[in-house]
């Protein structure tokens, strides 16, 4: 799923500084999960807001509402009388959330409250890991289902770099496993280690074709 | 005029390379001064490229230095700061200026650096390299293009005896032999045992690559604590810390020296591989007492 | 301005603790607006801001003794959400002294009233709502 997390209240102050009307929109999907931009995000955010304000003796009226998915069009066109009521919207979903919104009501201006970070899965409570960097061209079949493009610091594809911390730590964080290790562990343990042997030209960079547009067929 | 460096590895007992590191900023005279101290005491000066991210004079330009006050540089390039075309132009044109010899690495993570915002590419990793700089010894790039004038590199690559777990690294090793080089520098290594398995591994995959042993030598005890806590790859021994903890204050350096001088004549004596790389970042001009204390000046 | 301080009170004890304090004549200020709460572990971040919102000084989140919680470990969840409004707080400017877990056993009404004693003098250090 898209993990993402909340701006510094700093900077969604300052984007939101001018209005005085506002409508906070949240996402049920993703980023309801990781905490960062569900019904109850945006219940928080919305009276952090308010109580700023008071502070500040400016007044703030503010419509909080969240949709099941702030990606789809049809989904975002249930907020339409909600936005004519507002000067402003600030979205909580993530990126692709925030274009639907913004290209759904073009006389409006649509912030992000959230900083989109990455494709990951929730490690445990509260920890959610990076999994996937959306590539289009997948190489799991060779690493035994660890993606060294994104849990290898530096993405690479033959092995690991000479920076290994002891016990297979990560050079740039000793906190991360070294995917590499992982990768020769999982194939080891699959009898599967010629995987690891063999050599991988430069990547492909331009399976997607930036920006992606991909035409599925219906089964 | 300096011997090539690939004559030296084909013809030389024991052979020995130093590391030049640039400067930081458009003054030369300081390197100048150490390649001119070095040229003649050394079989290669081999020049970092952004050494440990921190953005610096390139080693394309350092190498052609060296070779412009007649040492034999060898070409440091890292997958870190370059994509495929940046990489194939900047050895077109080392090649055409007469630095023929590529030490091809990953590259230190950006997160080390003095740029930390900067965006790493590693468009490329250090085996892919190592294949890149062979397709365009065979006269084309990477995508077959034919080149109007063809390169001829000598290639060398990294390894960290010391990893741990080491299999990984000899897995990745061993693809960097596939590829073929024609000399592996070794990360800094102070344990003779762990070397001497390391040298055999490697002899068991490839009879003929030139293995140079890295000395970093250490100016003190808190340094080697700092390395062993914060430089990957890198264990200096208890016995090591030991020696240098008992030296009188202001010793450090010539103790330093001293050990590196003793490690390098036990590398050549007992014949435990074919050559040292020297590695004194900021006291390059302390290198020759190294040589000296090796009996090898 | 404002000195009210809301106390979110676990009908488990803090509730009875407030109630006991009142048969045995303790008097404590009366600022104080007690909301009764199944558990202290019911009371949600969006509670706390809310209470600020409507103009509170302060907020109390007053439950169990710690190993005492009914639903065993409400009134640990409600001292994480506690803690987290804090920071949600700060990061607005306020002052994070605002808003406090404490941890109150039925029978111990002398307790109680120290704590709503303690949050006033806290207010005067921080000021009253606006």
């Amino acid at each position: 799923m898209i993990v993402a997390e909340r701006k510094p209240m700093e900077e969604i102050k300052q984007m939101v500084a001018p209005y005085k009307k506002l409508l906070l929109v949240g996402c049920g999907t993703c980023v309801t999960v990781c905490w960062a931009g569900g019904e109850k995000e945006v219940g928080i955010l919305a009276s952090q807001l308010r109580l700023a304000r008071q502070a500040e003796g400016k007044e703030i009226s503010i419509i909080e509402a969240t949709v099941e998915r702030q990606c789809e069009k049809e989904m975002v066109s249930e907020l339409r009388d909600k936005v004519k009521q507002v000067e402003a919207v600030l979205s909580l979903a993530c990126g692709a959330g925030v274009q639907t919104m913004a290209g759904m009501f073009e006389e409006t201006p649509v912030f992000p409250a959230l900083n989109t970070t990455f494709v990951g899965m929730p490690e445990q409570e509260g920890i959610w890991t990076e999994m996937c960097g959306l590539c289009g061209d997948c190489f799991l079949d060779r690493t035994g289902g660890i993606c060294p493009m994104v849990r290898c610091a530096k993405g690479l594809l033959n092995g690991p770099c000479g920076g290994t911390r002891r016990g297979g730590k990560c050079e740039v964080d000793p906190e991360k496993d070294c995917a590499w290790v992982l990768i020769y562990r999982r194939l080891e343990k699959q009898g599967r280690l010629d995987l690891m042997k063999k050599y991988y030209p430069p990547k492909n960079f331009r399976a997607v074709k930036r920006p992606g547009k991909i035409q599925a067929v219906k089964a | 005029m300096a011997v090539s460096f690939k004559e030296t590895l084909k013809t030389k007992d024991f052979i020995v390379t130093a590391e030049a590191a640039p400067v930081k900023g458009s003054n030369v005279s300081k390197m100048i001064e150490d390649i001119e101290l070095l040229k003649d005491k050394v079989d290669a000066l081999n020049v970092t490229d952004n050494q440990s991210s921190v953005m610096r004079y390139p080693s394309l330009g350092t190498c052609l230095l060296v070779k412009e006050h007649g040492g034999e540089p060898v070409l440091q390039i890292t997958c870190r700061d370059r994509n495929r075309l940046a990489i194939q132009a900047d050895l077109l044109f080392a090649y055409s200026r007469g630095i023929d010899n590529v030490l091809c690495l990953t590259g230190d993570s950006i997160d080390v650096g003095d740029h930390k915002e900067a965006k790493p590419v590693f468009d490329l990793d250090s085996v892919q390299l190592i294949h890149l700089v062979h397709i365009m010894n065979s006269g084309k790039d990477l995508v077959g293009n034919e080149l109007d004038g063809a390169v001829d590199f000598c290639v060398g690559a990294s390894a960290t005896p010391s990893s741990d777990p080491l299999e990984p690294q000899l897995v990745k090793v061993g693809k960097k032999l596939d590829g073929g080089i024609s000399f592996i520098q070794t990360q800094a290594v102070y344990d003779f045992d762990e070397l001497r398995s390391f040298v055999k591994v490697i002899r068991g995959m490839d009879s003929k690559v030139k293995i140079l042993a890295g000395i970093v030598p250490v100016v003190g005890a808190r340094m080697a604590a700092y390395m062993n806590e914060n430089v990957p790859g890198i264990f200096v021994p208890q016995y090591l810390i030991d020696e240098l903890s008992q030296t009188p204050k202001g010793k450090g350096v010539s103790k330093g020296i001293e050990i590196a001088a003793r490690m390098i004549k036990q590398i050549k004596e007992e014949k435990i591989c074919d050559g040292v790389h020297i590695m004194f970042i900021g006291r390059e001009s302390r290198i020759p007492e190294i040589l000296e204390g090796a009996g090898l000046l | 301005m404002s000195n009210k301080i809301i106390a979110f009170c676990c009908e488990h004890s803090a509730y009875l603790a407030a109630d006991l304090a009142g048969k045995q004549g303790l008097h404590y200020p009366e600022n104080v607006r007690l909301i009764r709460v199944p558990c202290a572990g019911r009371v949600d971040v969006t509670h706390i801001l809310k209470a600020f919102e409507k103009g509170a000084a302060a907020v109390l989140v007053v439950g169990c003794e710690e190993g005492a919680c009914q639903h065993s470990t409400g009134n640990t969840r409600a001292k994480e959400r506690v803690n987290y409004s804090q920071t949600l707080l700060q990061e607005i400017g306020m002052d994070n002294r605002r808003v406090e877990m404490v941890n109150v056993a039925p029978g111990a009404p002398h307790k109680f009233v120290r704590i709503i004693k303690e949050m006033n003098e806290k207010i005067k250090e921080v000021g009253e709502a606006k």
